[in-house]
């Protein structure tokens, strides 16, 4: 079954026709994903060549998903409009846009994240790499030839951190991998792949991949706790980031005594869950615990 | 991007916000003409991105203009909290009756904006917050409708602000919300909002925190920025658009991806600690340094540049996985930058390489075979080896 992403994932590309769009729908395509279009206004009714294949272009998400039976947006428009874009895909009610786009204003993720509430679409990202149910589909940047299609479900902040992971494990594999992203206000959290992967038959335990700022690896613990009898492993990054400087995401930063490493890892070890000092450390931890221990 | 208290309070001015603002002075002599012109009393308040001026003496009251001078004196190159002071604010003195807190900021956890407001300002919220819970309301603000007039009367009842200045606390709290939105900021916090003298509510303090992702929009916020603040190596850095923040230690970082990086650091740091003895704390790492995609030669010796000119560091630990930067680009950029660098690059440099094309990225490092570059395949051995070398150098000192 995978979460949120399977072999029935139909995949329009918002912002297809930019350099990074093109490139990105290339590697979706090579990676065996279904991508059956592409969303650009000023470009509706031509075609995009790939190498295996020409794809439509529509002029809004809401013709694509007619035409196409699309049920997965995934997004490439420059931080400037990606607002419009994830308001147009919320309208159209595609169950799932994943927002790659990094750089977008804090105050436009607000918006659409309101406009989002008690409506059909599921947002992932922004900021991220999107998600990966290999053997299944690929929504997104996540490189296809890292790992397999195995029992072991991610969710993760970071982009190649994600990958590193995927990497230590390859050998036991992923039912899905989740690229939730580093920004202050992201649409899908730890919790909601957390129970995705609690409810979910094909995942048997699960690793989720934390850093410095905000206080979501300490609610994801809690919700581990009450919720989920499957096994976490944990990773956090940012043990040695200093108070008061971001580190790269604009999540990532320490203000004062919240958002730290070490607040983290204590409060997901309080709730069961294993916390690996490296990334190597925690793929052994989750080896350990597959093997029985 | 932080801002100091005039830039905020011009903020505020900006958009209607009333606010007890005079001028700024870098020198004692520019004070005392500010203190002149504005007449009576004035307050002469250092500018410092960071909480506890008052308590460090970086606030003084002056009665006369050469009170504001001998103030300026005092407060100009004040060390506080490891901020110098660069510049002073002078005011106008005000009669303070009653002294509030407003503030609007992101609520991460609830994925909304926050609106925070009490009766009993002037002292440190987090204080506030601990000692009188209930002293402080906290309301959620939506992204979509803001605050109107409706939401600032909420929020005003919330806060149990009396009816004598309700009108007048809802209207600078609608100011103050058109002032957060315009300005594309993360945290506007004004405290105290005070009541003076005349009945007026003005606001004496400022503090504005503005999203560095929005300056595509905001073009004003290129001129608010410190330049005395940065430090020179992390300027630099900004100039070639480098996403590096220096530390203090001895191997020196460069990655792809905020996380990776994050991650390469600690592991740098629990590889380093095996080196700490009665002299140090060991080895550690020296900077953060995300190059994201950039596998080009001149990213690369920029990149290299930067963290070489830090006379602490003793080796470099370059940690690449390839996504869609592949192995190949980036060696072939090493090996460019190394060629650019020429005798600047005299550290030893640790290179783990891995994903998209990795066997032809190590193989180009191989046949390359410069002396200072050592290929290790694990992203553990690697930074083990990073610091071995970084100890190493030292002891040899």
């Amino acid at each position: 079954m995978a979460i949120f992403l399977d072999e029935n994932s139909k995949i329009i590309v918002q912002g297809m026709t930019g350099s990074e769009g093109m490139k990105h729908t290339a590697r979706m395509l090579s990676s065996g994903a279904d991508v059956v279009g592409g969303v650009n206004a000023r470009k509706a009714g031509t075609k995009a060549d790939f190498a295996s294949t020409s794809l439509p272009v529509f002029g809004s998400v809401a013709e694509a998903m007619s035409e196409t039976g699309a049920n997965v947006a995934v997004g490439f428009v420059p931080p400037a409009f990606t607002k419009d874009s994830v308001i147009e895909a919320i309208d159209a009610e595609i169950p799932l846009a994943v927002v790659i786009t990094e750089g977008i204003a804090v105050h436009d993720t607000a918006v659409f994240w309101a406009y989002a509430q008690g409506k059909k679409t599921r947002i992932v990202g922004p900021n991220c790499p999107g998600l990966i149910s290999p053997g299944k589909s690929n929504a997104g940047i996540i490189p296809a030839d890292i790992t397999k299609a195995g029992r072991i479900g991610l969710v993760s902040k970071s982009g190649t951190l994600t990958y590193q992971m995927m990497f230590e494990l390859r050998d036991l594999g992923f039912s899905t991998c989740v690229g939730i992203g580093g920004d202050p206000i992201i649409g899908t959290t730890h919790i909601d792949c957390l129970e995705a992967f609690q409810n979910d038959p094909e995942t048997d335990a699960i690793v989720m991949i934390g850093e410095i700022g905000g206080d979501a690896e300490e609610r994801a613990a809690a919700y581990v706790k009450a919720n989920v009898t499957k096994p976490v492993v944990g990773y956090v990054a940012g043990f040695t980031a200093p108070e008061g400087k971001t580190m790269g995401h604009a999540g990532a930063i320490v203000s004062g005594s919240s958002g730290t490493a070490q607040a983290k890892k204590e409060a997901l070890e309080a709730a069961g869950v294993r916390v690996g000092k490296t990334p190597s450390a925690t793929a052994q931890l989750m080896r350990e615990i597959l093997a029985g221990g | 991007m932080d801002l100091f208290e005039y830039q905020a309070k011009r903020l505020f001015q900006k958009y209607g916000v009333p606010v007890s603002l005079g001028d700024v002075a870098t020198t004692p002599e520019q004070a005392k003409a500010i203190a002149e012109r504005l007449g009576g009393v004035t307050v002469v308040k250092a500018q410092v991105k960071i909480g506890g001026r008052g308590k460090a003496g970086g606030v003084k009251v002056a009665k006369r203009p050469e009170d504001a001078a001998e103030a300026a004196t005092q407060i100009l190159g004040m060390d506080i909290k490891g901020h110098t002071v660069h510049r002073v604010l002078v005011d106008p003195g005000a009669a303070i009756e009653e002294e509030y807190y407003v503030s609007y900021l992101l609520d991460r956890a609830n994925r909304t904006f926050l609106a925070m407001a009490s009766y009993e300002g002037g002292m440190e919220i987090e204080q506030l917050a601990v000692e009188r819970p209930d002293a402080l309301a906290k309301v959620p603000v939506d992204a979509i409708v803001g605050v109107d007039e409706a939401k600032a009367r909420e929020i005003v009842q919330a806060a149990r602000f009396p009816a004598e200045v309700a009108d007048k606390v809802a209207a600078v709290l609608v100011k103050l919300w058109e002032a957060f939105v315009g300005s594309d900021a993360t945290l506007v916090e004004v405290n105290p909002l005070a009541k003076v003298a005349s009945g007026e509510v003005i606001a004496l303090d400022g503090k504005v925190t503005l999203d560095d992702n929005a300056n595509f929009r905001q073009p004003g916020n290129a001129e608010l920025v410190d330049v005395e603040a940065a430090d020179p190596l992390e300027q630099k850095a900004k100039e070639k658009h480098l996403n590096y923040v220096k530390l203090d230690g001895e191997v020196g970082i460069i990655g792809n991806g905020a996380g990776l990086v994050m991650s390469t650091l600690d592991v740098v740091a629990y590889a380093g600690e095996k080196y700490a003895n009665g002299s140090g704390p060991g080895v550690r790492p020296a900077n953060f340094l995300d190059i994201g995609g950039g596998a080009s030669a001149e990213v690369m010796a920029d990149g290299l540049d930067i963290i070489l000119n830090d006379p602490s560091v003793r080796s470099v630990f370059v940690n690449v996985f390839g996504g869609i930067t592949s192995c190949d680009a980036v060696a072939d950029g090493i090996v460019g930058a190394l060629q650019l660098l020429g005798d600047e690059a005299s550290k030893p440099l640790v290179v783990r390489l891995d994903g998209n094309n990795v066997v032809e990225g190590r193989r180009i490092l191989t046949e390359a075979g410069h002396p200072l570059v050592t290929l290790v395949d694990t992203m553990d051995a690697a930074a083990a080896k990073a610091a071995e070398l970084a100890a190493t150098a030292a002891a040899a000192d």
